[in-house]
C-alpha cells in the first residue's frame, strides 16, 4: 500500500517535473516547432534552477544532440535527460556563502574589493575563461566607475535583492 | 572548486535567469497584445449581430444603427469642401509646406518634429488629399529593382515611435532616388507621434513616388485606431480639425498598395500568406474597397436566413440589413476576394507544417514552411519579407531562409525590450540586416535594471488581465479547492490560468511573481488579488458591473466611438441604453435594465441627457498597492 502510494507520489512529482521542464523549453522555442537553438540550451537549463559547468553543458549537450549535429536540440531528446538531472539533483546552485568565500580567496589581502584588472585577470584567465560579452557584462553592473574596483560583498547583496 | 570558476559558474547561472525572465517577459507582452487583437476581431461579429437586430429594436434605436452603417456609405469627399475650409493663421509658427512638394519640405517636417511641432490640420489634409490622388494610380502591388548603385531598404513596424525613424534616416540616410525605401506597414497606432510619422512617409511618398514606397498594415485601418490610439491622438492633436482628418485618412489608407515585388523574386507584405493565396487574384482585387478587418461583405440578399456563427472566429456572416440592401453589390469585395487580403495583412509564420487559423490574432493563418515553399514556387518567387510580429533582436528569419521578418520599433513594448531592425537588398548579394535601439537616457542601464524594468511592466499589464476575469478565475479555482482551505496545487492553479485567460504562458515558472506559494507547494490563489483592485468611479456600484466593465472598456470605447459620428465626445442617454441592451444580449453579460438605467444615469454627469463616454471610461482603472 505504501509502496504503490509512493509510485503514485513519484508519478505526480515526474509529471510536474515534465510540465515545468516544457514550459521553459516552450519559451526559447521561436518557431513552435519542439526545437530551440543549441546555444541556447544553457539558458534553459539554468533557468530550471541548475548550475553546470560549462564543461557539464558540454557533456550534456553531447547527449541530447543529433546524432549528426543539426544546431538544434529536438524536445523529445532533451526532457529525458533533463528530467533525470532535476530529480539526482545535479548541477546544485551555488550558496551566497560559497560565493563569498571564492571572492575572499582571489582577495588574500581582504581588502573587501577586487580591482577591474584584477577581476578581468582571474575571469578571463583561469577557470572557464569569460568571453569578452560576458566580461563586458559582468564589469557594466559590478564595477564601481569612482573606484573602478568590485565591492564583492555589496555586489552579492545586490544580485540577491534582485533575484527575489 | 577552484575560486575563478566558483564565481564564473554563478555568474553564468545569474546571466541566463536574466535572460529567461527577459524572454518571459516578452511572452507575456505578446500573448496579451495577441489576445487583445483577437477580441478587436470578435468585435465584427457585434457590428454584425447589430446590423441584423435593429430591424426588430424600437424605431428610435434602428435610428442608432442606421447612423452607425451609414457612416459607411459616404460620397466622393470633396477637396475644397475640406481643405479651403481651413486657414493656416498668421500666428502659426509651425511647418509650412510648399505644393508641389520638394525635398525642402521633407527636411521642413524632420526639423519641426523633431522640436515637437504639430503639423497645420490645413496641410495634413492637404498631404492627404495629394497621397490620395497618387495612391489612386498605383496598382496592388509596386513592382522595383535593385541596381548595382541603387540599394532597396525595407523597414518594418514603426507604430507612432518617431525616434526610431530618425534613427533609421540618421543610419541610413533620407529618402532619395538614389535610396529608395520600402515602409512595410503599421506605421501609426500605440506610439504617440503616428501623425508626424504619417505625414513624413506621405510627403516623402509624394516627394519620390518612384522611389518611397508604403505597404498596408493591418493598423492601417480605421477602426484599428479606433481602439489603438491613433484616433485617440489626431483628436486630441487637432481638436477643431481632427474629424475631417479622419474621414479623409479612412480613405487614404484603402488606397494604399497590399505590397511590393523585388527583382521580381521577393514579395514584401505586411503579414504573410495561406494556402489559399492567390496573387492573379489580388492583383486585380479592387483594393479600396478593403476598408475595414472590422467590416466584412455582407450578403444583399434579404430572402436567406441569419446564420450568425457567433464561435467561428472569422469574417464574412450572411444576414439581411435595410442599410446593406441599398448598398450596390459593386461597393463591396466578394468574400474570397476579402480573406485574401486579411490573410496577407494577418497572418504568422510558424514551424509547424499546414495552414491553420490564427487563433491568437483571430484573423489571419498560421502557415508553416511547406505553404511557404509551395506559394512562393507557385509564384517563381524566392523569398518572403514580412513584419507584423516583433522580434527581440528586430529580425528574424525561419523557413529555412525563405522568410524574413523585419520589425523596426525598438523598445516597443518596454524600455529594453528590443532592437528594431532594417534590411538592405543589393544587387546579387544577400540581405544585409541593421540593428538598432533606441534610448532616452543617455547611457543604457545594465541589464538587469532593464530586464527589472521590463518585468515590472508585464507583470502590472498581467495582474490587470487576471483582474479583468477576477469572477471566472475565482470560480475556477473553487472548483478544485474541495476542502475550502484556499489553496490548490500548482498544477490545479497553472490549468486554472491557462484555460480561463486563454494566454498561453509559462505559469509555473511566472507562479512565484503573480501568487502566494507555501512550502508544500500550494497556491494561496486569492493572494493575487491582495495589491490590485478596479478603481470605482462611483461608490455604489456593484463590483461584477465595475469588473464586467473593465473587461469590456476598450470594445466600449470602440462602440462609443463609432456611434458618436460627429466625433463629440457625447452619445445621447437613448443612444446608450439601446447599444448597451445590444451589447448585454450579445456578449451575455447579465446586467439587467434597472443597473443600465442607473448605470445611465450615473454617467450623465452634467445630468443634461448626454454621456461623456470618455470621462466615464477613463474613470475604470486599475490601482496597483
Amino acid at each position: 500500500m505504501a509502496e504503490e502510494k509512493e509510485r503514485e507520489g513519484t508519478e505526480a512529482i515526474v509529471a510536474d517535473l515534465h510540465k515545468k521542464i516544457k514550459e521553459a523549453f516552450e519559451v526559447f522555442d521561436h518557431e513552435t516547432n519542439n526545437t530551440v537553438d543549441v546555444r541556447e540550451i544553457g539558458t534553459i537549463i539554468r533557468s530550471l534552477g541548475c548550475c553546470p559547468t560549462e564543461g557539464e553543458l558540454h557533456d550534456f549537450i553531447a547527449e541530447v544532440e543529433e546524432e549528426e549535429p543539426t544546431g538544434y536540440i529536438r524536445f523529445e531528446k532533451f526532457l529525458p535527460v533533463m528530467t533525470k538531472a532535476l530529480l539526482e539533483r545535479k548541477y546544485r546552485p551555488i550558496g551566497e556563502d560559497v560565493l563569498l568565500r571564492a571572492f575572499e580567496v582571489l582577495d588574500p589581502a581582504k581588502r573587501g574589493f577586487l580591482t577591474k584588472d584584477e577581476l578581468i585577470k582571474y575571469m578571463t584567465e583561469e577557470g572557464e575563461p569569460f568571453s569578452q560579452e560576458e566580461m563586458e557584462e559582468m564589469l557594466s553592473a559590478a564595477i564601481d566607475p569612482e573606484s573602478n574596483a568590485i565591492n564583492y560583498r555589496d555586489y552579492i547583496a545586490m544580485m540577491v535583492i534582485d533575484e527575489n | 572548486m577552484k575560486a575563478a570558476l566558483v564565481i564564473q559558474n554563478w555568474y553564468r547561472r545569474y546571466r541566463a535567469r536574466l535572460t529567461a525572465r527577459q524572454h518571459y517577459a516578452l511572452a507575456i507582452f505578446q500573448s496579451v497584445e495577441y489576445a487583445d487583437e483577437q477580441g478587436q476581431m470578435q468585435l465584427s461579429n457585434f457590428f454584425s449581430y447589430m446590423l441584423e437586430n435593429y430591424g426588430k429594436t424600437r424605431k428610435e434605436d434602428s435610428a442608432v444603427v442606421t447612423r452607425l452603417f451609414e457612416s459607411t456609405m459616404r460620397e466622393n469627399k470633396d477637396r475644397q469642401e475640406y481643405v479651403g475650409l481651413v486657414e493656416v493663421p498668421d500666428s502659426y509658427d509651425g511647418p509650412r509646406l510648399h505644393f508641389p512638394l520638394t525635398s525642402n519640405d521633407i527636411d521642413l517636417l524632420l526639423q519641426a518634429f523633431k522640436q515637437q511641432q504639430i503639423l497645420h490640420a490645413h496641410y495634413v489634409l492637404e498631404v492627404l488629399f495629394e497621397a490620395r490622388k497618387v495612391l489612386k494610380q498605383m496598382p496592388n502591388f509596386t513592382h522595383i529593382r535593385t541596381f548595382p548603385s541603387k540599394d532597396i531598404t525595407v523597414c518594418g513596424d514603426l507604430h507612432g515611435k518617431l525616434d526610431d525613424l530618425l534613427l533609421i534616416f540618421y543610419k541610413n540616410g533620407l529618402p532619395s532616388e538614389n535610396n529608395p525605401y520600402v515602409f512595410n506597414g503599421d506605421f501609426v497606432d500605440r506610439g504617440g507621434n503616428s501623425m508626424e510619422i504619417l505625414m513624413i512617409l506621405l510627403v516623402s511618398f509624394l516627394v519620390y513616388p518612384t522611389d518611397l514606397h508604403l505597404n498596408r498594415g493591418n493598423h492601417e485601418d480605421f477602426m484599428m485606431n479606433l481602439r489603438y490610439g491613433f484616433t485617440r491622438e489626431i483628436l486630441h492633436k487637432y481638436k477643431l480639425h481632427g474629424r475631417k482628418i479622419l474621414q479623409i485618412l479612412e480613405e487614404v489608407y484603402t488606397w494604399l498598395p497590399i505590397g511590393t515585388i523585388i527583382d521580381n523574386e521577393i514579395l514584401v507584405i505586411h503579414g504573410g500568406i495561406s494556402e489559399s493565396t492567390d496573387l492573379n487574384t489580388l492583383h486585380k482585387i479592387q483594393r479600396n474597397k478593403m476598408r475595414s478587418v472590422l467590416m466584412p461583405p455582407m450578403s444583399i440578399n434579404q430572402e436567406h436566413s441569419i446564420d450568425l456563427r457567433k464561435n467561428k472566429i472569422g469574417p464574412s456572416t450572411a444576414m439581411p440589413g435595410k442599410a446593406e440592401s441599398e448598398k450596390l453589390p459593386s461597393e463591396q469585395l466578394t468574400k474570397h476576394e476579402w480573406e485574401q487580403i486579411i490573410d496577407l495583412l494577418w497572418s504568422d509564420p510558424r514551424g509547424r507544417k499546414g495552414c491553420y487559423p490564427n487563433t491568437s490574432r483571430g484573423g489571419g493563418c498560421y502557415f508553416g514552411p511547406d505553404v511557404t515553399s509551395r506559394i512562393l514556387s507557385k509564384n517563381q518567387l524566392k523569398m518572403l519579407i514580412r513584419s507584423h510580429e516583433c522580434k527581440p533582436d528586430g529580425y528574424e528569419i525561419c523557413h529555412d531562409g525563405k522568410v524574413i521578418t523585419v520589425f523596426s520599433a525598438s523598445n516597443y513594448y518596454e524600455e529594453g525590450s528590443n532592437r528594431g531592425a532594417y534590411i538592405r537588398l543589393s544587387y546579387g548579394s544577400t540581405p544585409q540586416f541593421f540593428q538598432y535601439q533606441v534610448t532616452s537616457t543617455s547611457c543604457l542601464s545594465p541589464l538587469h535594471q532593464r530586464v527589472s524594468a521590463m518585468e515590472f511592466s508585464a507583470f502590472r499589464i498581467l495582474k490587470e488581465r487576471m483582474l479583468s476575469r477576477k469572477t471566472d478565475l475565482i470560480n475556477a479555482f473553487q472548483l478544485r479547492d474541495y476542502s475550502r482551505s484556499g489553496r490548490i496545487s500548482l498544477a490545479q492553479w497553472a490549468f486554472s490560468m491557462e484555460s480561463i485567460l486563454g494566454l498561453n504562458l509559462p505559469w509555473r515558472s511566472l507562479s512565484s511573481q503573480l501568487v502566494n506559494i507555501d512550502h508544500d507547494g500550494n497556491v494561496d490563489y486569492m493572494s493575487s488579488f491582495e495589491d490590485v483592485h478596479i478603481e470605482k468611479p462611483v461608490k455604489e456600484m456593484k463590483s461584477s458591473i465595475i469588473e464586467t466593465l473593465y473587461r469590456y472598456r476598450s470594445d466600449l470605447e470602440i462602440i462609443f466611438n463609432v456611434i458618436d459620428t460627429d466625433h463629440s465626445g457625447l452619445i445621447s442617454m437613448d443612444e446608450f441604453r439601446t447599444m448597451w441592451k445590444l451589447f448585454n444580449t450579445h456578449y451575455n453579460v447579465h446586467i439587467d435594465d434597472s443597473q443600465i438605467d442607473e448605470l445611465a444615469n450615473t454617467m450623465d454627469f452634467n445630468k443634461d441627457g448626454s454621456i461623456d463616454f470618455n470621462e466615464f471610461l477613463k474613470a475604470f482603472y486599475v490601482v496597483h498597492k
